[in-house]
């Protein structure tokens, strides 16, 4: 028998109380503020901004402040936040070639037009720890060069005057742009879609993914054509003004990959693409994405679906870590009654092996004498 | 008088422009700025300020079929001055006193005979700031580019 119970209320009460207590830590060190948090933290920010798919930096650093620096719960926070507030529309897509760049490197073109501009990277660093920042060490000026505002093309558009690269990604003209967060998911999905779920979905599960691409799970032999980091400007439509109203600068990360491909049934031997578009600095991100862009297009492409990469359903769905974290992490609640159930289950059924094994033992006896 | 079509489409990129440097300045810039200039600080709201979400479209490829990577925090925010004019502010962040007297800017740009000011005190001191931060971040990013060159090995 089973009988309803409640109870806890103060246990959770004290348990938020000693959770804020934790939090604080030391109250001989100084509290974080949301300004070091955005400033030396920024890379952390940019993760929740990406993954919690709200721009808003202030937002994300109280968000890593209150858990404690446990992202995926930062994440959390800044999701559930975004569902209270009203939506205005949908801007204008972003011009990643007119990009204020801060940082731009290809692996395919040495000459690009524009340039390799390494900008602030922890490429070639000797990844050995620095004791000075220990005491807090204090950072040179940057160097300056003088260099005129320029258009930067996007590496895409050089192997295009060959025809030996395939074009943008288009769809139909009359393909509604999709919205997960206004639709359920369905499978299988268009492109738009796909993407729009990769940019928020989890850094680490995207990395991976991309990685046994590259290990062979579904091999599509990638270059960076392009990584480009820097600020697009944001305009949105709205009914009151006769011109798009501009918003302001948002920062974002995008990647061109580049893959072999040797043809198929559908399309002749050409390069084809992957594509990565993230909020903040977030280059690996980016690249996982465009990865997992292209391993996706498997279908698209005529290509055998035989690894998880290229599974939209496993991907996709398994991709957002608030979801995931949320299905993981419930396992830990309160699960009295359906155990409960579960327990009577599995004892009537080793009561009845027991028996067939008791019945079994003595026939065997019984043939034996 | 009425303007032709090309003098109200000036007119429009003007205002846009005005748009976009109030957007982009940073807020404590942009009260201080509204202070010493001594603007209106009155007037009547007719929306807001208001934070909502607005979502970020990109394109696939960068050049192709849009599709929509995350949100953004924007306030706006829309007031009448007492002479008539309406005035829009839009804005990233949830910055509300920045987006009531954006809105207030724009509306004052809006009358001719206060557009010089406005031009003068708020937007011209605003871009100056804004132009020159881009160019030191552009003259930053600008140091790190590669040069390569050549090594010339072995005879001829």
């Amino acid at each position: 028998m089973y009988v309803a119970v409640k109870g806890g209320e103060a246990a959770i009460q004290n348990a938020h109380r000693l959770l804020a207590d934790r939090r604080r830590g030391d109250r001989g060190v100084p509290a974080l503020r949301l300004d070091q948090i955005v400033e030396q933290l920024a890379l952390g920010v940019d993760r929740v901004m990406a993954e919690g798919s709200l721009y808003d930096r202030e937002l994300a650093a109280l968000a890593i402040v209150q858990s404690r620096g446990d992202l995926i719960e930062a994440i959390f926070l800044v999701r559930a936040y975004r569902t209270t507030l009203p939506r205005f529309g949908y801007t204008r897509p972003v011009d990643t070639a007119a990009m204020q760049v801060e940082r731009r490197v290809s692996a395919t073109y040495k000459d690009l037009p524009g340039g390799q501009l390494l900008g602030p990277t922890f490429d070639y660093t000797h990844r050995l720890l620095d004791p000075e920042l220990a005491n807090g060490g204090e950072a040179e000026e940057p160097a300056q060069r003088d260099a005129q505002p320029e258009r930067m093309s996007r590496v895409s558009e050089i192997l295009a005057q060959e025809g030996l690269i395939e074009a943008d990604g288009e769809l139909p003209d009359d393909h509604v742009t999709g919205d997960i967060t206004r639709e359920p998911l369905e499978f299988p999905m268009e492109r738009d879609i796909r993407l729009q779920a990769l940019s928020r979905g989890d850094e680490g599960f995207l990395l991976a993914l991309g990685y046994s691409t590259q290990r062979g799970y579904g091999r599509s032999h990638p270059f960076v054509g392009e990584v480009r980091i820097g600020e697009v400007e944001l305009e949105l439509d709205v009914p009151e003004l006769p011109f798009a109203v501009p918003l302001g600068r948002i920062r974002v990360t995008e990647c061109q990959m580049v893959n072999q491909f040797k043809g198929s049934a559908k399309a002749p031997p050409q390069f084809t693409r992957g594509y990565g578009l993230v909020f903040g600095q977030s280059e690996r991100k980016a690249m996982a994405m465009s990865l997992c862009d292209r391993a996706l297009r498997a279908r698209e492409m005529g290509e055998d679906i035989t690894a998880a990469a290229q599974d939209e359903e496993f991907v996709i769905s398994h991709s957002d870590n608030v979801q995931a974290t949320g299905f993981v992490e419930h396992l830990k609640l309160p699960h009295y009654v359906d155990f409960q159930a579960e327990l009577d289950l599995v004892r009537r059924m080793r009561a009845e092996h027991d028996a067939r094994e008791d019945a079994g033992v003595a026939e065997t006896r019984e043939a034996a004498e | 008088m009425k303007m032709d079509r090309r003098q109200e489409k000036d007119l429009e990129a003007a205002r846009k422009a005005a748009m976009a440097a109030l957007a982009l300045a940073p807020a404590d810039e942009l009260k201080r700025l509204c202070q010493e200039a001594g603007l209106p600080g009155d007037a009547q709201m007719l929306r807001g300020p208001e934070t909502g979400l607005v979502t970020v479209r990109g394109r696939i490829g960068g050049g192709g079929a849009p599709f929509n990577f995350g949100e953004a925090t924007v306030t706006r925010a829309t007031v009448r001055l007492a002479t008539g004019e309406v005035g829009h502010s839009y804005a990233l962040g949830r910055d509300k006193e920045k987006a009531r007297l954006s809105a207030i800017a724009d509306a004052l740009w809006q009358d001719p005979s206060r557009r010089a000011a406005i031009e003068e005190k708020i937007l011209g001191p605003l871009r100056a700031a804004q132009s020159e931060a881009d160019e030191k971040r552009r003259a930053e990013t600008a140091a790190t580019k590669v040069d390569f060159f050549t090594m010339v090995r072995g005879e001829d």
